[in-house]
């Protein structure tokens, strides 16, 4: 288990440090220059000659690439050209937030999802089967920031039952330190983890009800049934814990995808995350921070597989048998 | 729109319909033709596809006005659904239904071009490593890993950022040559089991080459999962499509394309629901229709990974 562990980690290590290569690398072969175009009034040229030359942007890019590296393995990760501050403590700033938006919207995706499957793998090829299936398939066929803007203009604008966007009431609530901030959070946070949970939860219903009824048709099943037990203890104790293996391997391919899909969410909803932060630093030609993002993001696809793996080996022992 | 639209209108609604009749027809009463109309969206969905590209095809017979016209910027923007205006018209006074149908050349152009470029990269890749084996294997499949964990929304919109104004044909490469890491490693799998069947060994024992024994034994005999997965990817690039499109660095305004519909309806959608509503029910309709046709594919070709 442990040299397992090892040689994943290595493995993970070195994948983040290709993309990181690959990040700096686009980024630096682009045109145009990091000074004066976010709003279109031209700077002074000695100005920006000044600016490139004290971020280091004259030097060869290989001198570049290795100060790069050698200060991330530092810790640290630059000074954003835009926002005037470290880019460590602008990420320190939105990665709790889309954090928060991705574990909510995790959690409703799995428990909305698993729920469905299940009840749709129990009423097999009935109405409520059929019906929501194609609902599912639906929800699951949206662009993820479309469904945002319906249910914002449902929700928010028509029924009035949500806010229209942003974090919090920044009036009310400067911070959050007192019960009715934290519900105001909670009242803001609503929509967005609505919006990624059910289109991540059409998808792992699919998945769940196809896992069921494969295992609905073993033997063991039979067994149980046939010693009479009452269906429901058979479908959710007998056959359900058999069929969890496939939302493992689901769960690890959502984790990448909540933040990626956090991308366009954050920005119809105006919540203040990475996503936010790294499209915005994008049309600003913000180095530092586009390359600390996609750090980021590798680091969680990475941790996300990893975390999926390991599991599998939790979850069932011959699976850590033969990884050994 | 004019009557003549309308009766165009149905008329690709007629011919969608006899296309689906023809390819049922067609396709036999076959276990694998069975098995595909079994599932009762399998029909529905192929309705659906041909209707769009009937549709996308026939534009100018369609559609009462070009893409890009402002009727009356005036008078006539936002305004609502009417007989005039099937769809309504956008903050910008265009018609959405005529850019609706433009936009489903663009839209569905762009996933099938994409489609068609990541699948060949992916197949040529996963036929490579699993024939040779070795170091060239492990060397293409490293390469996999790392594509798989790349934050793929993020690189294509630093490119197509950073380098301005990038061109259809670039936006498709781009997204083509970033989609094909999945496809490689199924393909690479499929080669693997079947390299070691006997006709492989025949083949190879007749002195035929590698590139022969792969494109013309191997790959014809894994063809199913790749079929279904190029059927389901279709969906993925036209919903990766419409979020660049969306955040402004996709296909670029005035050329219509279903994403960029919506981004121009989005800040009046308090006033003007249509706008973004119908393209982005466009692209849920079209979507919808790629996945059920890939869910039953699959059933038909690979019924080994039933789901239903």
């Amino acid at each position: 288990m442990a040299a397992w562990l090892v040689r994943r980690l290595a493995a993970s290590i070195a994948i983040v440090w290709a993309v990181v290569t690959l990040t700096f690398v686009v980024v630096h072969i682009a045109h145009g220059s990091p000074c004066g175009q976010s709003d279109g009034r031209p700077v002074a040229p000695e100005t920006c000659a000044a600016l490139i030359r004290r971020f280091g942007l004259d030097r060869p890019i290989g001198i570049q690439y290795v100060k790069y590296l050698g200060a991330l393995l530092h810790g640290d990760l630059g000074e954003s050209l835009a926002l005037h501050r470290p880019v460590a403590d602008a990420l320190a700033e939105a990665l709790p937030n889309t954090l928060t938006l991705a574990l909510t919207a995790l959690i409703l995706d799995f428990a909305l999802g698993l729920a469905l499957g299940v009840y749709q793998a129990a009423r097999e090829r009935r109405f409520g089967d059929i019906a929501l299936g194609n609902a599912a398939l639906f929800v699951n066929s949206m662009p993820t920031f479309w469904l945002g803007l319906v249910l914002l203009l449902l929700l928010a604008q028509w029924l009035r039952l949500f806010p229209v966007g942003g974090l919090r009431d920044l009036v009310l609530c400067p911070r959050l330190d007192s019960l009715p901030c934290l519900a105001d959070f909670a009242w803001h946070l609503t929509l967005p983890a609505l919006t990624l949970g059910l289109v991540g939860a059409a998808g792992t219903a699919r998945y769940q009800r196809a896992a069921l009824l494969e295992v609905v048709r073993q033997d063991f099943v039979r067994t149980a049934r046939a010693k009479g037990l009452p269906e429901r203890r058979v479908l959710l104790v007998h056959a359900l814990r058999n069929a969890l293996l496939p939302l493992i391997t689901l769960f690890g391919l959502t984790f990448p995808f909540l933040l990626t899909g956090a991308v366009l969410v954050e920005t119809v909803f105006a919540w203040p995350g990475m996503g936010r932060l790294a499209v915005t630093a994008i049309l600003q030609r913000d180095y530092p921070v586009v390359t600390a993002a996609a750090l980021i993001a590798s680091v969680m696809v990475v941790l996300g597989n990893l975390l999926a793996d390991a599991l599998y080996g939790v979850a069932d022992p011959r699976i850590r048998v033969r990884a050994t | 729109m004019t009557v003549w639209n309308w009766l165009a209108v149905g008329g690709a609604a007629v011919l969608a319909l006899v296309a689906v009749a023809e390819i049922r027809r067609r396709a036999g009463t076959g276990t694998s033709a069975r098995r595909f109309f079994r599932h009762p969206t399998a029909a529905p969905a192929l309705f659906v596809l041909a209707f769009f590209v009937t549709v996308a095809l026939a534009a100018p017979l369609v559609t009462p006005y070009r893409p890009y016209v402002q009727i009356d910027i005036a008078r006539l923007a936002n305004h609502a659904p009417s007989a005039q205006f099937p769809l309504g018209t956008d903050p910008f006074g265009r018609d959405v239904w005529s850019r609706l149908v433009y936009g489903a050349r663009i839209s569905l152009g762009i996933g099938a071009l994409a489609m068609l470029v990541a699948v060949t990269t992916g197949v040529v890749v996963g036929g490579v490593a699993g024939y040779f084996r070795r170091w060239v294997d492990a060397t293409l499949m490293r390469l996999v890993d790392v594509g798989l964990a790349m934050p793929r929304v993020f690189m294509l919109l630093m490119v197509v950022a950073l380098w301005e104004h990038v061109p259809l044909t670039v936006l498709v490469l781009l997204i083509g040559l970033t989609g094909w890491f999945g496809t490689s490693r199924l393909v690479r799998a499929e080669v693997l089991s079947v390299r070691e069947r006997e006709f492989v060994a025949a083949a190879r024992a007749l002195g035929a080459e590698p590139a022969r024994v792969i494109f013309r034994h191997v790959l014809p005999n894994a063809a199913a999962p790749i079929i279904v997965s190029a059927a389901l990817g279709i969906g993925n690039v036209m919903l990766l499509e419409a979020g660049l499109s969306f955040l402004g660095l996709g296909v670029p305004s005035p050329a219509p394309s279903w994403g960029n519909m919506i981004a121009d309806g989005w800040p009046k959608m308090a006033v003007a629901w249509w706008a973004s509503t119908f393209p982005g029910l466009a692209i849920s309709l079209v979507v919808m229709a790629l996945n059920a046709v890939g869910d039953a594919l699959r059933d038909a070709l690979d019924p080994r990974k039933e789901t239903a």
